[in-house]
Formats: structure tokens, C-alpha cells, sequence
């Protein structure tokens, strides 16, 4: 039968399985669930009810920010910030309850604080209590917004002739960033009931390795919310097994530098095969 | 009746007059080469057209109706689209993607609505097949080849309807294969009906789809002629200088 052009418009270059084994995310999450299958036989302490809620806790902080983070990252930013958001909001909130208020009145305090470091989708998001995740998922994927956050990360100059409102969505994403810091900063305080000055601090790092980890490309216009998710869970994963395992915590910082040069590896792999 | 007429366009950059009394006529599905060396005025010209530029002196109409374009959007809007040497594709994204950048197309109300990437996928794919170009909507950009790419961005400006396309230097860094293949898209889009004006320095482009070919020196336009009355050799002889006037 021969060919036609309808055939060869309508043709899908990657099927599913390709896409999927193609996927940085695919695969980070394979290395956690190697990693849990070695850690449950290695470290006693590791499949225990207790030491699971202190992952999947330790990991949200990392996981909400770095959702917030890849916005900025695919428009090929960087917002070094969030650790000292995340703190000042955790600030806020314990400030504003310490005076005799009400927990709404300091997780709004404490958001308000966010937005005005970075403002945008925040009433949406903390108002509807806490969809964040279900809201960024859907935002880059499903929104002229998020179409044209991916457009600036990979031709801002192309953005700007196609009329797209470049330099109000790169202060939008900075936004979303600090406001996903803001709302881990309430969790955070509600979690530790106290807050110290240096809460946040060196957090950014963490974040950006998680967002870089699950695929965002630090030179911009790649990355999924997933993938941010994925990432943050193999760090927490990471950190809690290097204690469990009773391995100094200085050799953290290697490790999880480690991972992130995989991962960079892993992207650098996938360009120089998709250029043949 | 001409959809677009220029009526003794000037353009002065302090001392420098950029162009000089420049008159010309596009008709409907028609392409007209626009030739000249390195300082002409050939991007000038275009940019007035294009909406860059306000003109100096001079008048022009859009299918008769007089227009002053201030921005580029304004152009635009009255049907006037630009394919720019460098595409301004995003390389991250699908063909489709790039098509609708800008002007997506969405599905839902209000705040509630989201991509339509199935409407997209089959829109851009219409646009395709008019043009013959087999490019896979699906397929991101990095991907495809230079003559795919600029199917991406002739495409975009089929998307609004438009009445005329300014082309800038469409076939300069591309291999004589896809040389070819982007001829034809230019065919496949004068077909259509739009007015295309092709900027090249390449005179076999020229001659091979061009129905008129305009000559600029020095700000000046030096020939507006049928293709058919003319020669390469001829139009070398304009650009240069060699032949004064025709």
C-alpha cells in the first residue's frame, strides 16, 4: 500500500514504551525503587513504619518547593531564594501564632509574606487548600502558560516575536516559586512547632539537585512537575539511608552531587542521540 | 486590485536615507523577489511593511484602504505576516506547539480551559498537507530538518489567513536538497493566494518562483520587472550598479 502524506503527518514518532524508557523521571524512579529494595535488606531500620512517615515527611518540604523551582528552571532561571522564603514564611506564621492568633490567620500571613516576595495563582492554590501539586501538574502540561514558560526556556527571542508576554511570565515563575517556599514553610512549622533563623537555609541547593534530578535542564525549556517530585523523593531517600547505614553525613553532599551528575550525564546522552 | 500598495515610502535615519522613494504593487497570489546588496534597503523596506519601522515620507494601503502601522502586531492584525531568517522557533517544543505559539488554541471556559493539543495536532496538520510538507506535528523541533522547519514557520503564518507574507532569506542556511522542498512551500502558499515577497541574495530562488522581481540600490528601486522580461544576468547588472536603471 502505498504511502500518503495523510500517513506520514498522522504518524507518531515515539510510541509510549519509547517515551517512557526515554524519560529521565522513568528512570529515577527505578534507581528508588533499587535503592529501597538494597536499603530494606541492608538497614533493619529502613522498611520500619516509623523511618517511611519520616521520608515521605522530610520529602515534602523538598518535593513542594521543587515544583515551584522547575517552573523557573525550564524558563532558564534560577531562584536562589527559596531557602530564605521558606524561612521567612515559617517566620511569619510562627510570629503571627506566637501573638495569640489563630492557625488560618498565620498560614495567611505566612502566604501573603510568599506572594510578596515573588504573587501570582497564590489564592487559587491556598484558598482551595493545598492542590498545589495537583495545580503546578496541571499548569505546565495543560495551560497556555505553561506552553509558553517552555517557549522562553527554548527560544526566548522566538517567544518575544511571537507576542508571547515574556517578561511578565519570568516574574510569574519567580512567583510560583517563592509561594510553593511559602507553603512549605507553613508545613515545615507545623511539623517542627518551633522555627529557627537558619530553617531553610541551603535548601535551594536541595531543591534545584531534586528539579535537576527529575529532568528540568538548567539551561532551560525541559522539565515536568513529576519529574520534580521523583527527584526529591530520591534525595530524601539518599539522605536517610546514608544515616541509616551509618555513614558520615558530611559524604551526603557527594552522594547527592553524585546523582546530579548522572542525571546531567543521562540528558547529555539523550541530546547527542536525538542529534544523530 | 493590489492587496497591498507602497506609495513613495521613504525612510531616514537622521542624514542616512535608508529608502528613497520607493513605490511598489503586490497582487494576490503573487511572489515577488526582492533584490539588492548588503545596505539597499532591502530589510529597511521590509520592516516598514512589517511594522518595525514607521515610514519617513509616503503613503501605504491594504487592499485599498489606507494603514498606518505603528507596532508589529498592528501588522499582524491586518493580515501581514513575516517569516524571519532565524524562524524564531522554539526548539524544545512540537511543530504544532510552534505553529500556535502565541495563539493557542484552548477548549473549556474561562479560567477553566486548557491546551487543545488534539485540535492543534489536527490543525497543524491540515496546514502540512496544504503545503505538501511531510512534517509529523508530534515531532519536536531539534529534530526535524531545515526544509520541516521553515514548513513550521510558513505554516504559522497560514494560520491567521493571511493576505501577505514577507520571506527573509527562507533558503540561506539550508542544504540544496531542502532548497528545493522550501521552493515548493512557497508555491504551495502563492497558491493560496497570498502575496509573498521573497528576500534572497540567491537568484536562482529567484527565478525559479518568483512571478516579478524588484530590484533596490541604494534605497532606490532600479527595476520592477516580470521575470519572464528579465535575466540573472541583467538583475546582477542592477544590483551592482552596472546597469543604472530599467
Amino acid at each position: 500500500m502505498a504511502v500518503t502524506l495523510d500517513d506520514t503527518i498522522a504518524k507518531r514518532q515515539h510510541t509510549w514504551s519509547s517515551a517512557l524508557f526515554s524519560s529521565q523521571t522513568f528512570w529515577v524512579l527505578i534507581a528508588i525503587l533499587v535503592a529501597c529494595v538494597y536499603l530494606s535488606f541492608a538497614s533493619k531500620a529502613f522498611l520500619t513504619p516509623q523511618n517511611v512517615f519520616n521520608i515521605t515527611r522530610n520529602f515534602t518540604f523538598t518535593a513542594i518547593i521543587a515544583l515551584g523551582m522547575t517552573f523557573v528552571i525550564i524558563t532558564g532561571g534560577i531562584d536562589l531564594s527559596v531557602g530564605s522564603v521558606l524561612c521567612l514564611c515559617s517566620m511569619v506564621i510562627a510570629t503571627t501564632m506566637h501573638a495569640g492568633a489563630p492557625l488560618y490567620v498565620g498560614v495567611i500571613a505566612a502566604l501573603a509574606c510568599g506572594l510578596a516576595v515573588g504573587l501570582f495563582n497564590g489564592v487559587l492554590i491556598a484558598y482551595l487548600g493545598f492542590p498545589s501539586f495537583v495545580v503546578t501538574l496541571g499548569i505546565l502540561r495543560w495551560t497556555k502558560f505553561g506552553r509558553h514558560v517552555f517557549a522562553i526556556g527554548g527560544n526566548e527571542h522566538a517567544a518575544n516575536l511571537t507576542g508571547i508576554p515574556v517578561r511578565p511570565i519570568k516574574v510569574a515563575v519567580f512567583m510560583i516559586s517563592s509561594l510553593t517556599a511559602a507553603i512549605a514553610g507553613i508545613v515545615e512549622t507545623g511539623w517542627l512547632g518551633a522555627v529557627t533563623t537558619n530553617i531553610g537555609a541551603g535548601m535551594e541547593l536541595q531543591v534545584i539537585a531534586a528539579a535537576v534530578i527529575g529532568g528540568a535542564s538548567l539551561v532551560g525549556g525541559a522539565g515536568t512537575a513529576i519529574g520534580a517530585l521523583v527527584g526529591a523523593a530520591l534525595i530524601e531517600i539518599i539522605r536517610n539511608s546514608l544515616g541509616l547505614l551509618g555513614i558520615n553525613p558530611f559524604w551526603q553532599g557527594t552522594v547527592i552531587g553524585l546523582a546530579i551528575v548522572v542525571a546531567v550525564a543521562f540528558e547529555r546522552v539523550r541530546q547527542l542521540r536525538s542529534r544523530d | 486590485m493590489a492587496v497591498l500598495e507602497l506609495n513613495n515610502i521613504s525612510k531616514h535615519f537622521g542624514a542616512i536615507h535608508a529608502v528613497n522613494d520607493v513605490s511598489l504593487s503586490l497582487e494576490p497570489g503573487e511572489v515577488v523577489g526582492l533584490m539588492g546588496d548588503n545596505g539597499a534597503g532591502k530589510s529597511t523596506l521590509v520592516k516598514m511593511i512589517a511594522g518595525n519601522y514607521l515610514p519617513t515620507l509616503g503613503s501605504m494601503k491594504l487592499d485599498g484602504k489606507e494603514i498606518v502601522l505603528h507596532r508589529p502586531v498592528e501588522a499582524r492584525r491586518h493580515g501581514i505576516e513575516i517569516v524571519h531568517q532565524d524562524l524564531a522557533l522554539a526548539n524544545n517544543l512540537t511543530a504544532a506547539a510552534n505553529v500556535f505559539l502565541g495563539r493557542e488554541m484552548k477548549t473549556g471556559i474561562g479560567p477553566f480551559s486548557i491546551l487543545d493539543y488534539q485540535g492543534m495536532y489536527k490543525r497543524a496538520g491540515e496546514l502540512f498537507k496544504d503545503l505538501k510538507s511531510e512534517t509529523r506535528p508530534r515531532d519536536i523541533i531539534k529534530q526535524m530538518s531545515g526544509g520541516q522547519r521553515q514548513a513550521v514557520a510558513i505554516a504559522r503564518t497560514m494560520l491567521s489567513n493571511a493576505k501577505v507574507v514577507l520571506m527573509d532569506e527562507p533558503t540561506a542556511a539550508i542544504s540544496v536538497r531542502q532548497v528545493a522542498e522550501v521552493l515548493n512551500h512557497i508555491k504551495h502558499l502563492r497558491d493560496q493566494g497570498v502575496a509573498i515577497v521573497l528576500i534572497s541574495h540567491r537568484m536562482p530562488d529567484v527565478f525559479s518562483v518568483g512571478d516579478r522581481v524588484i530590484v533596490l540600490r541604494r534605497g532606490r528601486k532600479v527595476a520592477d520587472k516580470r521575470i519572464a522580461q528579465s535575466s540573472p544576468e541583467e538583475v546582477t547588472g542592477l544590483i551592482t550598479g552596472a546597469i543604472e536603471q530599467v
